[in-house]
């Protein structure tokens, strides 16, 4: 009891009555220290990789013989590999290899797996049924079976130094996990009354869907666009791990593994080291940013 | 229960068309060529007249709704066709290198319940304390490590501390168990991690939400010992979940197979798959897509059954 003071007047006063609504970013620093932890992390590898130029020491394809598989020292941060070019360089620039095709293809998926879930959620009925049941046989296909299939079929399309077939590959796996949970969202949100009242209005159904119910996932849709960063990233570091996604001499987390051969184990142990950390750090931050974004915005999410 | 059986095995039929539907589209509608793909990875002259001939050979000229034709009638003859790269079977390539992948998966999955069921009870008993916090950051870790670099450690690490390499080449269980093992352990443990992750942090929420339950209090209440309580008749309704997320990864496990099969250099199915892909070999391709869809449908099914055993409630509705 001792602990609650009233002063006397205190009361009355309206301004004290509504709670100060707090500053929402601080709110999330303070209650998701995880989450803000990870978002930092993100901030860190997105620097790195628009500022690669002036992070990395070295040019990351530069071939120097005179340098092969030199230990990390004070001249190569994290040693050099076979062909001694810098491992630190090909991390920084392998950065922006990871975040462009991850953002990239997961941006692309869960907007298209949105709409068509959206619309297959507004429309129901027959167009309902048959979207569903390509996304359930979609969904029986692991997703790195579907990346493979896509890449082998498309080959490569360089655009802006960035395979964009590769980034349709690792999307197209997303578009029915998003498709399924937009839908969802949207059988809740086409009951609404306002929906109605819009399409008393006159409004067309394109309107509807992209002015009414779309804005009305963006909370899903913000949650899984980072989660699947994180398994994009990890998707693609898989395929080029196997030869199927970036090739040399780009620098990519993946390849960097690839290229380190059962001959480098023991006597090069930093290139397999270091850019399967660089992988695990991007994913884990990813993750837990995604996580607590999740809490965040949406507790009824949480599972 | 028979019924519920009967009807669970109907259901499949038109996921199992479909799948098969798509699987053929996926690799003819999607825009680019298989066959420059193939010419180009058999390092052929890539020309318009031996586009064409390949594709006469590979009964590619044919128009869709024939070649569908052909693919389906091949389907009911249990044929796959002839593998573009060495002649044989789809299906007996498969068949060769089923065993291996098999077996590491359910060692993965073996490996994967023997972690998971464990520490997500304890992490949901001792919630909030350092206990749950470290079954955590195992668990999350477990999710951000690629599989395949996990293996990459564990060879760097007994390479350089017992200078020791585990054996290269597959022997069967039967004829030779250590030699067997030696090859398939550590593929498993770093595929089994991941999917122990996914699993434990199911046991985890599960078991929270059940602990939370009316009953739980009541078995509490009338003073029972918190193990009995956990063990009896919290862990019974919250294993629910998590058989469904074990049955559900089990094929997804394929998936993590072809990444790490690819480190250990074991012969199975995963490595399969990348030759196939890297060799523009689509008609294998196609086979092992459709075994793996066909393998998940299955084990989705395995799952039904074993909720329905599991809990008497689904058998009746």
């Amino acid at each position: 009891m001792a602990n609650i003071s009233i002063t006397p007047g205190s009361i009355a006063r309206p301004a004290d009555a509504i709670p100060k609504r707090p500053n929402p970013v601080w709110l999330f620093i303070r209650t998701q220290p995880l989450g803000f932890a990870g978002l930092i992390v993100i901030l860190a590898y997105l620097a790195a990789a628009v500022g690669a130029q002036w992070i990395a020491p070295y040019d990351p394809e530069a071939i120097d013989f005179t340098a092969m598989l030199t230990p990390p020292n004070s001249e190569h941060l994290l040693g050099t590999d076979q062909f001694g070019r810098d491992v630190f360089s090909r991390i920084v620039y392998g950065a922006r290899t990871a975040l462009a095709v991850g953002i990239l293809s997961s941006l692309f998926g869960c907007t298209l797996g949105a709409i068509i879930g959206a619309a297959s959620g507004y429309w129901g009925g027959r167009i309902d049924t048959m979207i569903q049941r390509v996304v359930d046989v979609m969904l029986s296909f692991p997703i790195i079976v579907l990346a493979m299939v896509v890449v082998a079929v498309l080959g490569k399309r360089p655009l802006l130094g960035v395979d964009m077939n590769l980034v349709a590959a690792i999307a197209l796996p997303f578009i029915p996990k998003m498709t399924r949970i937009a839908r969802s969202s949207t059988l809740s949100i086409a009951q609404m009354p306002y929906i109605d009242a819009a399409r008393a209005a006159g409004y067309g159904d394109g309107r509807i869907i992209m002015r009414h119910i779309l804005p009305n996932i963006v909370a899903p849709y913000l949650i899984m666009t980072t989660a699947f960063i994180a398994q994009a990233i990890l998707l693609e570091a898989s395929l080029s791990f196997l030869g199927l996604g970036v090739t040399e001499p780009t620098p990519a987390w993946g390849l960097m593994l690839s290229g380190a051969s059962a001959d480098f184990y023991k006597s090069a142990p930093w290139m397999i080291l270091f850019p399967g950390l660089a992988i695990t750090l991007a994913v884990f931050a990813f993750n837990m940013f995604g996580d607590s974004l999740r809490d965040w915005l949406d507790p009824k999410m949480r599972s | 229960m028979i019924l519920f059986l009967v009807r669970r095995i109907l259901l499949l039929i038109p996921t199992l068309i479909g799948v098969a539907v798509v699987t053929f589209f996926l690799i003819r509608v999607i825009p680019g060529d298989p066959v420059v793909v193939k010419l180009r990875a058999d390092g052929a002259a890539v020309t318009e007249e031996t586009i064409q001939a390949e594709r006469k050979r590979l009964g590619l000229d044919k128009p869709l709704y024939a070649q569908f034709g052909d693919f389906v009638v091949g389907l009911a003859h249990g044929d796959l066709g002839n593998s573009l790269w060495t002649g044989q079977p789809v299906l007996k390539e498969i068949a060769i290198r089923f065993p291996v992948s098999l077996q590491v998966a359910i060692m993965a999955t073996i490996i994967a319940i023997l972690i998971s069921v464990p520490l997500g009870i304890l992490s949901a008993v001792y919630r909030d304390t350092w206990i749950d916090y470290v079954v955590r950051i195992i668990a999350v870790s477990g999710l951000a490590i690629p599989s395949f670099w996990l293996g990459m450690l564990m060879i760097l690490a007994l390479l350089s501390w017992k200078n020791w390499l585990p054996p290269i080449g597959y022997v069967s269980i039967f004829q030779d168990p250590v030699a067997n093992l030696q090859a398939t352990i550590m593929p498993a443990i770093s595929v089994g991690y991941r999917y122990a992750a996914i699993a434990t942090r199911m046991m985890r929420s599960a078991l929270l939400e059940v602990l939370r339950e009316d009953y739980i209090r009541t078995a509490k209440a009338k003073g029972l010992f918190q193990k009995l309580v956990v063990r009896r008749h919290a862990l019974r309704n919250a294993l629910l979940p998590v058989v469904t997320v074990i049955g559900l990864e089990f094929a997804f496990l394929i998936g993590g197979l072809v990444v790490t099969e690819q480190v250990f250099n074991l012969n199975g199915i995963g490595k399969l798959f990348v030759d196939a892909t890297t060799r523009g070999d689509f008609n294998l391709i196609q086979g092992l897509v459709l075994m793996i869809a066909v393998i998940f449908i299955l084990v989705n099914l395995v799952v039904d059954l074993l909720y329905g055993l599991l809990d008497p409630r689904i058998r009746v509705s």
